[in-house]
């Protein structure tokens, strides 16, 4: 009887999950998978084969910003990581109380507006009549007007910035738990600040850097506001790619096989990062 | 107990009873074609409601192909892009022409734009609103523009913007003197001027400081000076020209690009009787201008120009001489499959370093 019970509860409990998997994840891709293998050989005619995959590779210009895309993608994740350890570090071991809350709570204000708000914030920024331009211009540094929207290291600083905090954070969560004897006992045995970071504070860290990184590199590859509002006319991100087929194209067969493509990648990058790092998926969701 | 629940069947009978025969109006337009006090007249008169969603042409298929044309009561589409759609993905239903008002149409409009968006042998749509694009130029710092091509001119270097879609390919067809309309059924002969324009553009790339997609993205950009001369809409021009009197709308020497927006119904619609209401309700010559006062753009109503405001009347006289309206080159209709063919061209001009 109470094992029944348990069991129906077992199941109960289960069941938001279980259908938030088949209804929101599971059967859209299914039907996403079963259009890109889907050719179009007329108007309203249709027939199975993978020509849309072929069509990938076939055509440069795809798979060149695909390759593109995944490449920024991992820049852009190694640079929040080599920005926001400092910032991590500085609020687990260096602050106490209040001090901590605020700044922490300072990394996460700019998260309150929407993303395309915080977007536009940097076009006035960066644009050839924006703040940085007259301000260089009035402080004599440049004679005319500079124009530093529309380029790759314009897209960079917008996906650095809209994904520090989801690295900043599971950092921050690791480093508290690091016990500060360990750095200490670390001093005492004639370290370096270096060899401490080093054998030390990484290591343990190492569950947080890996879970961040895969956060911060998932959300940039699947970004699409941030590369199309401030890249410029040869800035091609794969996510622009899939709207225009599906949207511009109508062309909705070689999107979702786009988005296969790109489902595969952030897979197989996700995996060889967790290779290279040496460790396990769960072990790493598990600690973070 | 019984009584009360009798009561309640009865007030709630007595509240529903009028919205009953009143409908919902999902309707998919343009940002301007459904301003406010239109809407407000229209439900104060008839009762309906209106729901408005914004969206562009392609949104619109993209929008009524994903649920086989359900979700929206009316949408308004380009002319052109009406038969091909409709033979690809069979989203709209045919006009019942006895529920409209013809003669609040301008008849000429009305027959061309039937002409238009006949697929086997039914009417699928109505003209609303026309516009061209061309040049929106700020003439005191680009004198010299004229024509589509002189957007790839040494003078405006880097301070230059278009859209990368299909007009943009049309526009610098022409004004190289091809005729890519007359090529439409031809694929080979429209595949050879799309090569050519491919060249240009690619070439044409340098002078190009962003392809702009929305149209705030452009109106800022020429508002602060960093673009002088793109290639948009009329209505944008003559937006900027109230702020600022040197930007305004060329009619370029090629010929703008004519766009009529039409009526559709699409196939899984519920609630024609509102659509039609609607129709018939935004045709009439007071309110088409009330229309073409927020829209920026004039309508197929008879007498619709009568109440627009004089300001926009004068820059519309300004921006086109009876000469540039005789050459504006109106888009047939675009056959199934163009725009594939369209797209790659597209897609390889992006790419091009």
């Amino acid at each position: 009887m109470s094992s029944d019970a348990s069991r129906l509860g077992f199941y109960l409990l289960l069941a938001p999950i279980l259908l938030w998997l088949t209804v929101l994840i599971i059967l859209p891709h299914v039907g996403l998978f079963v259009v890109s293998i889907s050719e179009k050989i007329g108007p309203r005619e249709y027939e199975l084969g993978v020509g849309n995959y072929a069509a990938f590779f076939s055509e440069p210009l795809y798979w060149r910003t695909f390759a593109r895309t995944a490449i920024m993608s991992i820049l852009a994740t190694a640079l929040t990581l080599i920005l926001g350890f400092p910032i991590a570090y500085y609020i687990a071991k260096l602050t106490k109380g209040r001090t901590k809350t605020t700044l922490f709570l300072m990394c996460m204000i700019p998260f309150w507006v929407s993303e395309l708000v915080r977007t536009f914030g940097w076009m006035i920024l960066l644009r050839e009549t924006g703040v940085f331009s007259n301000l260089l211009q009035s402080l004599g540094l440049v004679s005319g007007p500079v124009e530093m929207l529309y380029n790759d290291a314009a897209i960079m600083v917008g996906l650095v910035y809209t994904s520090i905090l989801f690295m900043v954070v599971p950092l921050v969560t690791t480093l508290d738990s690091l016990d500060d004897s360990l750095i200490e006992a670390g001093y005492d045995l004639g370290g370096t600040s270096t060899s401490i970071l080093r054998e030390i504070v990484i290591p343990h860290a190492m569950p947080g850097i890996v879970s961040g990184c895969i956060v911060v590199f998932m959300l940039s590859l699947g970004n699409y506001l941030t590369p199309i509002l401030l890249g410029g006319k040869d800035s091609l991100w794969f996510t622009g790619m899939i709207y225009t087929q599906f949207i511009t194209r109508f062309n909705w067969e070689l999107g979702s096989a786009f988005g296969f493509l790109l489902l595969a990648l952030s897979s197989l990058v996700v995996f060889f990062g967790l290779k290279l790092s040496g460790r396990s998926l769960s072990e790493t969701m598990g600690r973070a | 107990m019984k009584k009360s629940l009798l009561v309640s069947i009865l007030a709630a009978t007595a509240l529903t009873a009028p919205i009953a025969q009143a409908d919902t109006l999902r309707l998919l337009t343009w940002g301007g074609y459904a301003p406010e006090d239109v809407i407000a007249k229209f439900e104060a008169e008839t009762g309906h409601t209106v729901e408005v969603t914004t969206s562009n042409n392609e949104e619109m298929i993209a929008k009524l192909r994903a649920t086989n044309g359900g979700g929206f009561d009316l949408a308004q589409p380009s002319q052109d892009r009406i038969t091909s759609a409709q033979e690809e993905f069979g989203i709209y239903k045919p006009i019942d022409m006895s529920r409209v008002s013809a003669d609040l149409f301008i008849p000429s409009m009305l027959s061309a734009t039937a002409d238009n968006t006949t697929y086997e042998g039914d009417v699928y749509g109505l003209p609303h609103v026309w516009g061209t694009s061309g040049l929106v130029v700020n003439t005191a710092m680009a004198p010299d523009v004229t024509d589509y091509m002189d957007l790839c001119g040494e003078a405006v270097a880097g301070k230059v913007s278009y859209r990368l879609k299909r007009p943009t390919l049309i526009g610098f067809a022409y004004s190289m003197g091809l005729d890519p309309f007359s090529a439409y059924g031809d694929t080979d002969a429209y595949q050879g001027i799309l090569d050519q324009v491919e060249a240009t553009l690619t070439e044409c790339k340098s002078n190009v400081k962003t392809y702009w997609d929305g149209g705030d993205e452009i109106k800022n950009l020429l508002r602060s000076g960093e673009v002088v001369a793109s290639m948009a809409w009329d209505t944008g021009g003559w937006q900027l020209n109230a702020d600022n009197a040197d930007i305004t709308f060329v009619a370029p020497k090629a010929g703008a690009l004519g766009w009529i927006d039409t009526f559709v119904l699409p196939a899984r619609g519920r609630a024609d009787d509102a659509a039609y209401d609607w129709i018939n309700f935004v045709m009439q010559p007071e309110i088409a201008a009330m229309i073409t006062n927020t829209a920026g753009n004039f309508t197929a109503a008879v007498d619709g120009d009568a109440g627009v405001s004089a300001e926009l009347k004068a820059r519309y006289q300004g921006s086109f001489d009876q000469a540039a309206i005789d050459n504006i080159k109106w888009y047939p209709p675009v056959p199934a499959g163009l725009e594939a063919l369209e797209g790659a061209t597209l897609d390889r001009i992006n790419a091009a370093k």
